[in-house]
Protein backbone atom coordinates (compact mmCIF):
# COMPACT_ATOMS: atom_id res chain seq x y z
CA UNK A 1 0.00 0.00 0.00
CA UNK A 2 0.99 3.41 -0.88
CA UNK A 3 1.57 5.58 2.23
CA UNK A 4 0.07 8.43 2.25
CA UNK A 5 1.24 11.63 3.31
CA UNK A 6 -0.54 14.17 6.28
CA UNK A 7 -0.72 17.96 5.41
CA UNK A 8 0.84 19.84 8.06
CA UNK A 9 0.76 23.44 9.03
CA UNK A 10 4.31 25.26 10.41
CA UNK A 11 5.12 28.47 10.85
CA UNK A 12 8.22 29.73 8.48
CA UNK A 13 9.83 33.27 9.57
CA UNK A 14 6.50 34.37 11.16
CA UNK A 15 4.63 33.04 7.91
CA UNK A 16 1.97 30.09 8.54
CA UNK A 17 2.85 27.41 5.50
CA UNK A 18 1.01 24.09 5.00
CA UNK A 19 2.98 20.93 3.36
CA UNK A 20 2.99 17.45 3.20
CA UNK A 21 4.73 15.33 6.18
CA UNK A 22 7.14 13.55 3.78
CA UNK A 23 8.33 17.09 2.89
CA UNK A 24 11.86 19.23 4.13
CA UNK A 25 11.59 22.30 5.85
CA UNK A 26 13.73 23.33 2.43
CA UNK A 27 10.90 22.17 0.10
CA UNK A 28 8.30 23.89 1.80
CA UNK A 29 10.32 26.95 2.05
CA UNK A 30 11.15 27.12 -1.52
CA UNK A 31 7.28 26.18 -2.19
CA UNK A 32 6.69 29.46 -0.17
CA UNK A 33 9.11 31.64 -1.87
CA UNK A 34 11.62 31.87 1.13
CA UNK A 35 15.16 31.90 0.37
CA UNK A 36 17.10 29.32 2.14
CA UNK A 37 21.16 29.34 0.72
CA UNK A 38 22.16 25.77 -0.35
CA UNK A 39 25.01 24.45 -1.67
CA UNK A 40 25.28 20.46 -1.93
CA UNK A 41 21.65 20.34 -2.25
CA UNK A 42 20.52 20.22 -6.11
CA UNK A 43 16.87 19.49 -7.12
CA UNK A 44 16.70 15.67 -8.34
CA UNK A 45 19.34 14.29 -6.21
CA UNK A 46 19.16 12.57 -2.73
CA UNK A 47 19.33 15.30 0.15
CA UNK A 48 22.61 14.72 1.75
CA UNK A 49 22.72 17.37 4.52
CA UNK A 50 26.96 17.65 4.53
CA UNK A 51 27.54 21.40 3.55
CA UNK A 52 25.17 22.77 6.30
CA UNK A 53 24.76 26.22 4.53
CA UNK A 54 20.95 25.75 4.86
CA UNK A 55 21.04 25.10 8.50
CA UNK A 56 18.33 26.95 10.45
CA UNK A 57 16.78 27.72 13.83
CA UNK A 58 13.73 25.05 14.67
CA UNK A 59 12.20 26.09 18.37
CA UNK A 60 12.30 23.69 21.11
CA UNK A 61 15.46 22.21 19.11
CA UNK A 62 18.90 22.62 21.15
CA UNK A 63 21.00 22.89 17.87
CA UNK A 64 20.40 24.20 14.26
CA UNK A 65 19.34 21.70 11.90
CA UNK A 66 19.92 21.67 8.43
CA UNK A 67 16.88 22.45 6.21
CA UNK A 68 17.18 19.82 3.29
CA UNK A 69 17.60 16.93 5.53
CA UNK A 70 14.59 17.94 8.66
CA UNK A 71 11.32 16.93 7.54
CA UNK A 72 8.68 19.75 8.52
CA UNK A 73 6.26 18.95 11.52
CA UNK A 74 2.59 19.70 12.53
CA UNK A 75 3.34 23.05 14.99
CA UNK A 76 6.97 23.79 13.79
CA UNK A 77 8.09 27.10 14.00
CA UNK A 78 11.34 27.58 12.17
CA UNK A 79 13.69 30.46 11.74
CA UNK A 80 15.72 30.76 8.65
CA UNK A 81 17.96 33.73 9.20
CA UNK A 82 19.08 35.22 12.42
CA UNK A 83 22.39 36.76 13.39
CA UNK A 84 23.76 33.62 14.92
CA UNK A 85 22.35 31.43 11.47
CA UNK A 86 24.47 33.94 9.45
CA UNK A 87 27.80 34.29 11.39
CA UNK A 88 27.70 30.38 10.90
CA UNK A 89 26.94 30.45 7.24
CA UNK A 90 29.50 33.12 7.01
CA UNK A 91 31.87 30.56 9.29
CA UNK A 92 31.05 27.75 6.70
CA UNK A 93 31.97 29.80 3.21
CA UNK A 94 35.26 31.15 4.67
CA UNK A 95 36.50 27.87 5.49
CA UNK A 96 35.60 26.86 1.83
CA UNK A 97 37.38 29.12 0.43
CA UNK A 98 40.66 28.59 2.64
CA UNK A 99 40.36 25.24 2.20
CA UNK A 100 41.05 24.65 -1.75
CA UNK A 101 42.71 27.43 -4.09
CA UNK A 102 39.06 28.88 -5.29
CA UNK A 103 40.77 31.81 -7.72
CA UNK A 104 37.48 33.24 -9.37
CA UNK A 105 39.08 35.22 -11.59
CA UNK A 106 41.04 32.65 -13.62
CA UNK A 107 38.39 30.01 -13.04
CA UNK A 108 36.35 28.90 -16.34
CA UNK A 109 33.02 29.12 -13.76
CA UNK A 110 33.47 32.49 -13.23
CA UNK A 111 30.55 34.07 -13.01
CA UNK A 112 28.64 30.66 -13.00
CA UNK A 113 30.04 29.37 -9.85
CA UNK A 114 27.71 28.42 -6.58
CA UNK A 115 30.10 29.09 -4.32
CA UNK A 116 31.19 32.72 -6.10
CA UNK A 117 27.53 33.48 -5.85
CA UNK A 118 26.89 32.74 -2.29
CA UNK A 119 29.37 35.08 -1.39
CA UNK A 120 27.80 37.88 -3.19
CA UNK A 121 24.70 37.32 -1.86
CA UNK A 122 25.45 36.43 1.99
CA UNK A 123 28.46 39.53 1.52
CA UNK A 124 31.09 38.07 2.08
CA UNK A 125 33.83 40.51 1.50
CA UNK A 126 37.03 39.02 2.91
CA UNK A 127 38.16 35.54 4.55
CA UNK A 128 39.61 36.09 8.27
CA UNK A 129 40.74 32.46 8.45
CA UNK A 130 44.31 32.13 7.30
CA UNK A 131 44.38 30.39 3.59
CA UNK A 132 46.05 27.06 3.49
CA UNK A 133 47.14 26.99 -0.05
CA UNK A 134 47.20 23.62 -0.50
CA UNK A 135 48.94 22.06 -3.83
CA UNK A 136 45.79 20.03 -5.64
CA UNK A 137 46.25 17.88 -8.39
CA UNK A 138 44.40 18.69 -11.71
CA UNK A 139 43.01 15.18 -13.35
CA UNK A 140 42.91 16.49 -17.45
CA UNK A 141 43.14 12.51 -18.35
CA UNK A 142 39.80 12.09 -19.65
CA UNK A 143 39.04 13.14 -23.26
CA UNK A 144 36.36 15.40 -22.45
CA UNK A 145 36.47 16.49 -19.41
CA UNK A 146 38.80 17.81 -16.37
CA UNK A 147 38.54 17.45 -12.29
CA UNK A 148 40.01 20.72 -10.59
CA UNK A 149 40.38 19.44 -6.95
CA UNK A 150 41.63 22.94 -6.25
CA UNK A 151 37.91 24.54 -7.05
CA UNK A 152 35.83 21.60 -5.23
CA UNK A 153 33.90 21.86 -1.82
CA UNK A 154 33.28 17.93 -1.52
CA UNK A 155 29.34 18.66 -1.71
CA UNK A 156 29.31 15.27 -3.12
CA UNK A 157 26.57 16.49 -6.50
CA UNK A 158 29.22 14.40 -8.96
CA UNK A 159 28.89 10.93 -6.67
CA UNK A 160 24.84 11.50 -6.19
CA UNK A 161 24.40 12.29 -9.70
CA UNK A 162 26.80 9.36 -11.39
CA UNK A 163 24.96 6.96 -8.44
CA UNK A 164 21.90 7.76 -8.40
CA UNK A 165 20.95 9.02 -11.57
CA UNK A 166 23.55 7.35 -14.06
CA UNK A 167 24.10 4.14 -12.03
CA UNK A 168 27.56 4.04 -12.80
CA UNK A 169 29.09 4.85 -9.41
CA UNK A 170 32.28 6.47 -11.07
CA UNK A 171 32.60 8.69 -8.45
CA UNK A 172 32.70 8.66 -5.03
CA UNK A 173 35.02 10.30 -1.91
CA UNK A 174 38.18 9.07 -0.36
CA UNK A 175 39.50 10.43 2.78
CA UNK A 176 38.30 11.98 6.07
CA UNK A 177 37.81 15.84 7.20
CA UNK A 178 40.47 18.33 5.29
CA UNK A 179 41.81 15.44 3.23
CA UNK A 180 38.89 14.54 1.56
CA UNK A 181 38.81 13.80 -2.32
CA UNK A 182 36.66 13.05 -4.87
CA UNK A 183 38.30 9.93 -7.00
CA UNK A 184 37.19 8.37 -9.99
CA UNK A 185 36.55 4.56 -9.46
CA UNK A 186 39.57 3.37 -6.88
CA UNK A 187 41.65 6.42 -7.05
CA UNK A 188 42.66 5.94 -10.85
CA UNK A 189 42.89 8.62 -13.39
CA UNK A 190 39.44 9.35 -14.91
CA UNK A 191 40.77 8.70 -18.38
CA UNK A 192 41.21 5.36 -17.72
CA UNK A 193 37.97 4.59 -16.09
CA UNK A 194 36.12 1.42 -17.02
CA UNK A 195 33.18 2.38 -15.35
CA UNK A 196 33.28 6.00 -16.86
CA UNK A 197 30.26 6.43 -19.46
CA UNK A 198 31.40 9.21 -20.44
CA UNK A 199 27.51 10.87 -19.85
CA UNK A 200 29.05 14.47 -17.95
CA UNK A 201 25.99 14.60 -15.38
CA UNK A 202 29.01 15.26 -12.50
CA UNK A 203 30.46 18.10 -14.43
CA UNK A 204 26.79 19.88 -14.95
CA UNK A 205 26.17 19.01 -11.18
CA UNK A 206 29.06 20.28 -10.00
CA UNK A 207 28.34 23.79 -8.44
CA UNK A 208 31.80 25.27 -9.14
CA UNK A 209 34.36 25.00 -11.48
CA UNK A 210 35.95 21.77 -9.83
CA UNK A 211 34.45 19.30 -12.69
CA UNK A 212 34.46 21.26 -16.26
CA UNK A 213 34.11 20.50 -19.91
CA UNK A 214 37.67 20.97 -21.98
CA UNK A 215 38.27 23.80 -24.28
CA UNK A 216 36.62 26.14 -21.87
CA UNK A 217 38.33 29.31 -21.25
CA UNK A 218 37.75 32.02 -17.99
CA UNK A 219 34.07 32.51 -17.04
CA UNK A 220 33.11 30.35 -20.17
CA UNK A 221 31.59 27.39 -18.23
CA UNK A 222 28.19 27.38 -17.76
CA UNK A 223 26.27 24.18 -16.20
CA UNK A 224 22.87 22.79 -17.95
CA UNK A 225 21.19 20.96 -15.18
CA UNK A 226 17.58 21.65 -16.43
CA UNK A 227 17.13 17.51 -17.37
CA UNK A 228 17.94 16.47 -13.73
CA UNK A 229 14.47 17.00 -12.19
CA UNK A 230 13.10 15.42 -15.59
CA UNK A 231 15.14 12.65 -15.01
CA UNK A 232 14.30 12.03 -11.79
CA UNK A 233 10.76 11.96 -12.47
CA UNK A 234 10.77 9.44 -15.30
CA UNK A 235 12.52 7.26 -13.25
CA UNK A 236 9.39 7.54 -10.39
CA UNK A 237 6.81 6.73 -13.23
CA UNK A 238 8.01 3.41 -13.81
CA UNK B 1 37.85 72.56 4.69
CA UNK B 2 40.46 70.13 4.47
CA UNK B 3 40.93 68.22 1.63
CA UNK B 4 41.03 64.16 2.65
CA UNK B 5 44.45 63.04 1.45
CA UNK B 6 44.21 59.87 -0.44
CA UNK B 7 46.89 57.41 -1.10
CA UNK B 8 47.08 54.51 -3.57
CA UNK B 9 50.12 51.87 -3.87
CA UNK B 10 50.45 48.37 -5.30
CA UNK B 11 52.25 45.06 -4.13
CA UNK B 12 51.89 41.98 -5.68
CA UNK B 13 49.56 42.83 -8.56
CA UNK B 14 48.80 43.60 -12.05
CA UNK B 15 47.57 47.30 -11.90
CA UNK B 16 44.63 46.22 -13.32
CA UNK B 17 42.85 48.06 -10.11
CA UNK B 18 44.23 50.69 -10.62
CA UNK B 19 43.39 50.33 -14.09
CA UNK B 20 39.43 49.85 -12.89
CA UNK B 21 40.20 52.78 -10.51
CA UNK B 22 40.93 55.51 -13.57
CA UNK B 23 38.21 53.93 -15.40
CA UNK B 24 35.83 56.44 -13.10
CA UNK B 25 36.57 58.28 -15.63
CA UNK B 26 35.87 62.17 -15.12
CA UNK B 27 33.94 61.30 -12.07
CA UNK B 28 37.66 61.54 -10.28
CA UNK B 29 37.42 64.90 -10.75
CA UNK B 30 34.37 65.47 -8.20
CA UNK B 31 35.95 63.10 -5.90
CA UNK B 32 39.02 65.60 -5.82
CA UNK B 33 37.14 68.21 -4.78
CA UNK B 34 37.30 67.39 -2.04
CA UNK B 35 40.23 64.98 -1.61
CA UNK B 36 43.82 65.11 -2.87
CA UNK B 37 45.68 62.04 -4.91
CA UNK B 38 49.32 62.46 -1.99
CA UNK B 39 50.58 59.27 -3.21
CA UNK B 40 50.77 56.51 -5.55
CA UNK B 41 51.77 55.04 -9.24
CA UNK B 42 48.92 57.71 -10.49
CA UNK B 43 50.91 60.57 -9.19
CA UNK B 44 54.85 61.75 -8.48
CA UNK B 45 55.28 62.10 -4.58
CA UNK B 46 58.52 59.73 -4.39
CA UNK B 47 58.05 58.81 -0.48
CA UNK B 48 55.03 58.15 1.79
CA UNK B 49 53.53 61.05 3.55
CA UNK B 50 52.40 61.41 6.86
CA UNK B 51 48.65 61.94 7.76
CA UNK B 52 46.74 60.16 4.97
CA UNK B 53 43.26 59.49 5.66
CA UNK B 54 42.76 56.63 2.90
CA UNK B 55 44.85 54.69 1.58
CA UNK B 56 43.35 51.91 -1.43
CA UNK B 57 46.07 49.28 -1.52
CA UNK B 58 46.55 46.82 -4.39
CA UNK B 59 47.85 43.43 -4.64
CA UNK B 60 49.56 40.62 -2.44
CA UNK B 61 52.21 40.57 0.17
CA UNK B 62 55.07 38.45 -1.45
CA UNK B 63 57.95 40.15 -1.11
CA UNK B 64 60.01 41.94 1.54
CA UNK B 65 60.03 44.64 -0.28
CA UNK B 66 55.77 44.16 -0.35
CA UNK B 67 55.66 44.16 3.40
CA UNK B 68 58.21 46.75 4.44
CA UNK B 69 55.44 48.99 2.19
CA UNK B 70 52.32 48.12 3.56
CA UNK B 71 53.97 47.96 7.22
CA UNK B 72 54.55 51.50 7.04
CA UNK B 73 51.46 52.49 5.06
CA UNK B 74 49.84 51.20 7.85
CA UNK B 75 51.64 53.32 10.03
CA UNK B 76 50.80 56.31 8.46
CA UNK B 77 47.30 56.10 7.47
CA UNK B 78 44.23 56.12 8.98
CA UNK B 79 42.01 54.23 6.89
CA UNK B 80 43.10 50.79 4.85
CA UNK B 81 41.11 49.59 1.73
CA UNK B 82 42.33 45.80 1.05
CA UNK B 83 41.58 46.83 -3.22
CA UNK B 84 40.73 43.91 -5.57
CA UNK B 85 40.85 40.51 -5.19
CA UNK B 86 45.17 40.10 -4.82
CA UNK B 87 44.85 42.17 -1.61
CA UNK B 88 42.15 40.11 -0.24
CA UNK B 89 42.14 36.03 -1.08
CA UNK B 90 46.07 36.50 -2.56
CA UNK B 91 44.34 35.46 -5.78
CA UNK B 92 46.95 35.15 -9.03
CA UNK B 93 49.93 35.97 -6.81
CA UNK B 94 48.97 33.12 -4.31
CA UNK B 95 48.83 30.32 -7.44
CA UNK B 96 52.72 30.14 -7.30
CA UNK B 97 52.26 29.50 -3.15
CA UNK B 98 52.55 25.42 -3.85
CA UNK B 99 55.77 26.01 -4.54
CA UNK B 100 59.13 27.10 -2.74
CA UNK B 101 60.39 30.02 -3.54
CA UNK B 102 63.72 27.90 -4.81
CA UNK B 103 61.90 26.11 -7.66
CA UNK B 104 60.26 29.46 -8.47
CA UNK B 105 63.83 31.60 -8.74
CA UNK B 106 65.06 28.17 -10.33
CA UNK B 107 62.08 28.48 -13.39
CA UNK B 108 62.17 32.54 -13.56
CA UNK B 109 66.16 32.59 -13.81
CA UNK B 110 67.50 29.32 -15.09
CA UNK B 111 65.05 27.33 -16.70
CA UNK B 112 63.22 30.07 -18.34
CA UNK B 113 66.36 31.96 -19.18
CA UNK B 114 68.13 31.44 -22.44
CA UNK B 115 71.11 34.02 -21.64
CA UNK B 116 72.85 35.17 -18.58
CA UNK B 117 71.35 32.41 -16.81
CA UNK B 118 72.21 34.00 -12.98
CA UNK B 119 70.01 35.09 -10.07
CA UNK B 120 70.04 38.80 -9.56
CA UNK B 121 71.30 39.97 -6.13
CA UNK B 122 70.81 43.75 -5.90
CA UNK B 123 67.80 45.67 -6.44
CA UNK B 124 65.22 42.39 -6.71
CA UNK B 125 63.21 41.92 -3.95
CA UNK B 126 63.11 38.84 -1.78
CA UNK B 127 60.38 36.86 -2.30
CA UNK B 128 58.09 35.56 1.02
CA UNK B 129 57.67 32.21 1.38
CA UNK B 130 53.99 32.66 0.50
CA UNK B 131 51.96 35.40 -1.14
CA UNK B 132 49.41 36.77 1.58
CA UNK B 133 46.77 38.83 1.18
CA UNK B 134 47.09 42.04 3.21
CA UNK B 135 44.52 41.57 5.92
CA UNK B 136 47.28 38.97 7.33
CA UNK B 137 49.98 40.66 7.76
CA UNK B 138 48.52 43.81 8.90
CA UNK B 139 44.85 45.19 10.56
CA UNK B 140 42.73 46.13 7.37
CA UNK B 141 39.43 48.63 7.31
CA UNK B 142 37.87 48.29 4.08
CA UNK B 143 37.54 45.00 1.67
CA UNK B 144 36.72 45.92 -1.87
CA UNK B 145 36.18 42.21 -3.71
CA UNK B 146 36.55 42.15 -7.77
CA UNK B 147 38.89 41.37 -10.05
CA UNK B 148 39.29 44.18 -11.08
CA UNK B 149 36.28 45.94 -8.73
CA UNK B 150 33.97 47.71 -10.76
CA UNK B 151 34.38 51.19 -10.97
CA UNK B 152 31.10 52.26 -9.90
CA UNK B 153 31.62 50.32 -6.95
CA UNK B 154 35.09 52.29 -6.79
CA UNK B 155 33.63 55.75 -7.12
CA UNK B 156 30.97 54.56 -4.18
CA UNK B 157 33.63 53.55 -1.78
CA UNK B 158 35.42 56.80 -2.69
CA UNK B 159 32.76 58.87 -2.15
CA UNK B 160 32.01 57.30 1.27
CA UNK B 161 35.25 57.47 2.31
CA UNK B 162 36.24 60.92 1.13
CA UNK B 163 32.71 62.04 3.26
CA UNK B 164 33.76 60.44 6.29
CA UNK B 165 31.52 57.13 6.65
CA UNK B 166 32.90 53.37 5.75
CA UNK B 167 31.13 52.30 2.59
CA UNK B 168 28.97 48.80 3.35
CA UNK B 169 30.41 46.48 -0.21
CA UNK B 170 28.36 43.72 1.33
CA UNK B 171 26.40 42.57 -2.16
CA UNK B 172 27.86 45.10 -4.27
CA UNK B 173 31.00 43.09 -5.80
CA UNK B 174 32.02 39.72 -5.67
CA UNK B 175 35.40 37.47 -6.45
CA UNK B 176 36.41 37.32 -9.71
CA UNK B 177 35.30 40.21 -11.73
Amino acid sequence: MKKVSQIQTLIIDGKEVGGKSDESILQVAKENDIFIPTLCYLEGLSDYGGCRMCIVEVKGMPRLVPACTTLIREGMEVTTNSEKIHNYRLSILALLFTERNHICSACVSNGHCELQTLALKLGLTHVEFPYIFPKMPVDATHDRFIADHNRCVLCGRCVRACHEVEGAHTKDIMGRGITSRVITDLKESWGSSKTCTSCGKCVHVCPTGALTEKGKSVAEMEKRRQFLPYLKLMRERR
Amino acid sequence: MEKVKIATSWLDGCSGCHMSLLDIDERILTLLESADIVYGPLVDFKDYPQGVDVAIVEGAVSSDEDEEKITKIRKLTKILVSFGDCAITANIPGMRNYFPTKELYERAYFENADLNQKRPSIRIPHLLSHARPIHEVVTVDVFLPGCPPPADVIFYSLSELINGRLPDLKGKTRFGR
